[in-house]
């Protein structure tokens, strides 16, 4: 909550961290033995990782017995989403829909 | 009261329209009408009212926007606060939409503009170059994909 742009940046600027969250992104759930196995880094630089990429909301936690797993918090992503294009693209195609509106009532 | 202070950025867009400010004017401010080319809506043309435009949830966004009646001016100016909802965007956006008809010779100028864009997320765009559109992008999909 509350994650600067700046900071998701700074967090996913990373690669051996952005391949941890792409990996979580595309594989779903693992635990962090699995993720160890394939960061090619050790099991503490792995954990350390995961505790700054879920200190940003991008990752979430789930203990089960002595394992931890982690999956991907997409969402987490949303203060990136470029607003300004998406509205730009809104607007004008609620622009045509008003001008088709403004006909029918004129008839 | 919608200048966009040095810290924001405006999207404006403006069309001309062969149509009397009157029927614009209630095709902005009729909540069965605005449903037809804009969203479902409690909208009340009176300053103060609350009301939330709702459309399809998509990645990142439930879909629901917030917003507050702030001018009427009938058939001349409509202004209303525009902010995503939900807790993944609120606070994310927090804008205000604009709406001015001007009267013409062959119907009315319509211009909206939703201010409010920060600077400090523009500047992060533009500082992202390509690589990171497209990452995001990437991601997105990725996103959308998890269902």
């Amino acid at each position: 909550m509350g994650i600067t742009t700046n900071e998701l940046f700074s967090t996913l600027a990373d690669p051996t961290r952005r391949a941890i969250f792409e990996r979580l992104c595309r594989d779903g759930e693992q635990t962090v033995r699995a993720l160890t196995d394939r960061a090619g880094v050790s099991q503490p630089a792995v954990s350390k990782h995961l505790g700054v990429l879920k200190h940003a909301g991008l990752v979430r936690d789930r203990r089960e017995g002595r394992q931890t797993h982690y999956s991907a918090q997409p969402q987490g992503l949303a203060p990136l989403i470029d607003w300004m294009s998406l509205y730009g693209a809104f607007w004008r195609e609620r622009f045509d829909r008003l001008e088709a509106l403004l006909n029918r009532m004129d008839q | 009261m919608t200048k966009p202070t040095a810290a924001t950025r405006s999207i404006v867009i403006e069309r001309e329209m062969p149509h009397p400010p009157e029927r614009v004017w209630r095709a902005l401010t009729q909540g069965a009408l605005i449903e037809e080319w804009l969203m479902e809506n409690d909208f009340q043309p009176a300053v103060g009212h609350r009301f939330n435009f709702r459309a399809t949830p998509m990645p990142h966004w439930n879909g629901v926007v917030d917003c507050q009646v702030l001018v009427v001016e009938p058939s001349q100016r409509l202004s209303y606060s525009w902010n995503a909802s939900g807790e993944e965007t609120a606070g994310v956006l927090k804008t205000v939409v604009t709406w001015t008809l001007t009267p013409t010779k062959g119907g009315v100028l319509v211009r909206m503009e939703q201010s409010g864009f920060r600077a400090e997320d523009e500047a992060n765009y533009q500082g992202a170059n390509y690589g990171w559109q497209r990452y995001i992008g990437g991601l997105e999909r990725v996103a959308a994909g998890l269902g």
